[in-house]
């Protein structure tokens, strides 16, 4: 599998692992102001020169300005909760469904068995490819927007569980039964907290394709979200409005990444407790 | 008798029997040490004694009832240890009462009790990951005894900690049996670590592993390893042994 893979690059993106803290927190600053100097500097260019037409790379101020507009009549705001709600009803339904399959599909191999070609069968096929079906068979309102990031997330989560579970190590289960623990037990107590890691990883990774296909479906037939708002950007040719829309949901999604990261080290403090 | 092993025997899969028939008895309070080179069964014994495993033939008795599964009457000592990592000291000692559904007040006495046994109970909040092998294994012991197993069955346990830290552990289990008076079956390859914790010491021949010689240790509680007694029924075992071994290279 080629999740440590992912979940590394997920976990330090292009970075590495963090250098003195104060000092990686005073890099990333200056990388962040740094970047949206150059973005200013190229925008002004392109205005100045009359490179093309000026209205294709608006400057980092007028994507601001576009937000805070939209902001002002009211309409922002909708259209953020929209996102969010979404993300937070399909990723939630997602996790709860695929934890609940995955842990007994990872400890009974008999059930195993039965599940595993079926989801090596639906897995390879890419999410958004079953999009235009899910809108045929929900219809084009919520129940196709959440349904979708349901599926899409459910199995890099059912996966990362049924893994975990699967390379869980034989003895600690031994080590229990010889203390009593009868089978509620051992999934509560042992196969659960010992699976826990891998399956907040597989939890990062589910908010990450969260909000990276929930765009994308309300691209479709949505009144509302952040990504209707990208679409209908383009459609009157609104570019400030399509950017701020996109710095908005990489905001969302960073955010997501963050509180999965404080939730694992939250559970996780056993991994290197202080 | 506590333990009646009667002729058990193990084969895996399609191949050539890992176990001939054993016969043995245990008495309750006893210490007995299972000796032997690598591969002569006696890990897959105390399995079998522990329920993990089922025998091919034969059956074990616990006070009289066959064991069909693992169960708290027989506490288990792993040589990895098998820490539970989420857990804390005290969170590990713990886990056998919180099964039993003991309350909190008992839980904590008992748990104060053993950690101080094995001189832990200034670790109980750290957790697994911040101690040494040898202070994981006193904490493997601490959580065997505090869930009060009639038995304990310990596999290699001191195996993988360094020489010094293993003598140590074994002057810590001497003492702490004088106190609990468990039955103990202890598998070893160590032959002055057995004759330095039991009883009896049962020595193992291999491919199908089998018992060769029982060697009845009467050194009395507290034992010298420099005694001339000791180093007596040590070179004796240790001939035993070495026939086996010569064999097996034979």
């Amino acid at each position: 599998m080629e999740l440590s893979g992912v979940a590394a690059l997920m976990e330090w993106g292009l970075r590495g692992p963090a250098v003195a803290r104060r000092r990686a927190l005073r890099l990333k600053l200056a990388a962040i102001v740094g970047f949206l100097a150059l973005w200013s500097i190229v925008s002004g260019a392109v205005a100045a020169l009359k490179l093309f037409n000026p209205i294709f790379l608006p400057g980092p101020w007028v994507v601001l300005g576009a937000l805070v507009t939209l902001a002002a009549k009211g309409q922002l705001w909708g259209h953020v909760v929209a996102t969010l709600e979404r993300v937070a009803v399909g990723f939630s339904t997602g996790a709860v469904l695929a934890i609940g399959f995955g842990l007994p599909v990872g400890y009974f191999r008999a059930l195993r068995n039965v599940v595993e070609p079926v989801v090596e069968l639906l897995r390879p096929i890419p999410p958004l490819a079953m999009l235009p079906l899910f809108i045929v068979w929900v219809g084009i309102g919520e129940g196709s927007k959440v349904g979708f990031i349901t599926y899409a997330t459910f199995f890099p989560m059912f996966l990362t569980t049924v893994h975990a579970v699967r390379h869980l190590d034989p003895l600690l289960v031994r080590a229990a039964q010889s203390l009593g623990a009868r089978p509620a037990q051992l999934f509560f107590r042992v196969i659960l907290p010992a699976a826990l890691p891998e399956i907040l990883t597989g939890i990062r990774l589910g908010v990450a394709l969260s909000f990276f296909v929930i765009v994308i479906s309300e691209f479709i037939g949505a009144e509302r979200g952040l990504g209707y708002l990208i679409n209908d950007g383009r459609n009157f040719f609104l570019v400030p409005q399509m950017l701020g829309a996109a710095v908005l949901l990489g905001l969302l999604g960073y955010t997501g990444n963050a509180i999965a990261r404080a939730a694992e080290r939250r559970f996780l403090r056993w991994q290197s407790p202080s | 008798m506590k333990i009646q092993i009667a002729g058990v025997g193990k084969t895996f899969g399609s191949g050539a029997p890992a176990l001939g028939g054993i016969d043995l008895e245990i008495a309750e309070r006893e210490f007995v040490c299972l000796l032997g080179p690598s591969g002569c069964g006696k890990s897959t014994l105390l399995n079998i004694v522990a329920g993990f495993l089922a025998p091919t033939t034969g059956r074990v008795l616990v006070d009289g009832s066959p064991v069909t599964a693992p169960g708290a009457d027989r506490g288990v000592v792993f040589q990895e240890y098998v820490l539970f990592p989420w857990l804390s000291v005290a969170g590990n000692v713990e886990f056998g009462l919180k099964l039993k559904g003991l309350s909190r007040a008992e839980r904590e006495r008992t748990v104060a009790r053993y950690l101080d046994l094995v001189g832990l109970g200034a670790h109980a909040a750290k957790f697994p990951t911040q101690l040494s092998g040898g202070m994981k294994q006193r904490v493997a012991i601490a959580r065997a005894l505090a869930n009060s197993p009639s038995i304990i069955l310990m596999d290699e346990p001191f195996g993988a900690l360094d020489a010094q830290t293993r003598e140590v552990l074994q002057d810590e289990l001497s003492r702490i049996q004088r106190l609990e008076h468990k039955t103990i079956v202890f598998v070893t390859h160590s032959i002055r670590e057995a004759v330095y914790l039991a009883d009896r010491v049962v020595v193992m021949t291999s491919a199908p592993g089998r018992i060769k010689q029982i060697f009845e240790v009467k050194l009395g509680e507290v034992r010298d390893r420099f005694a001339p007694e000791f180093t007596e029924i040590e070179s004796a075992i240790t001939r035993t042994v070495k026939e086996e071994v010569a064999k097996v290279h034979e």
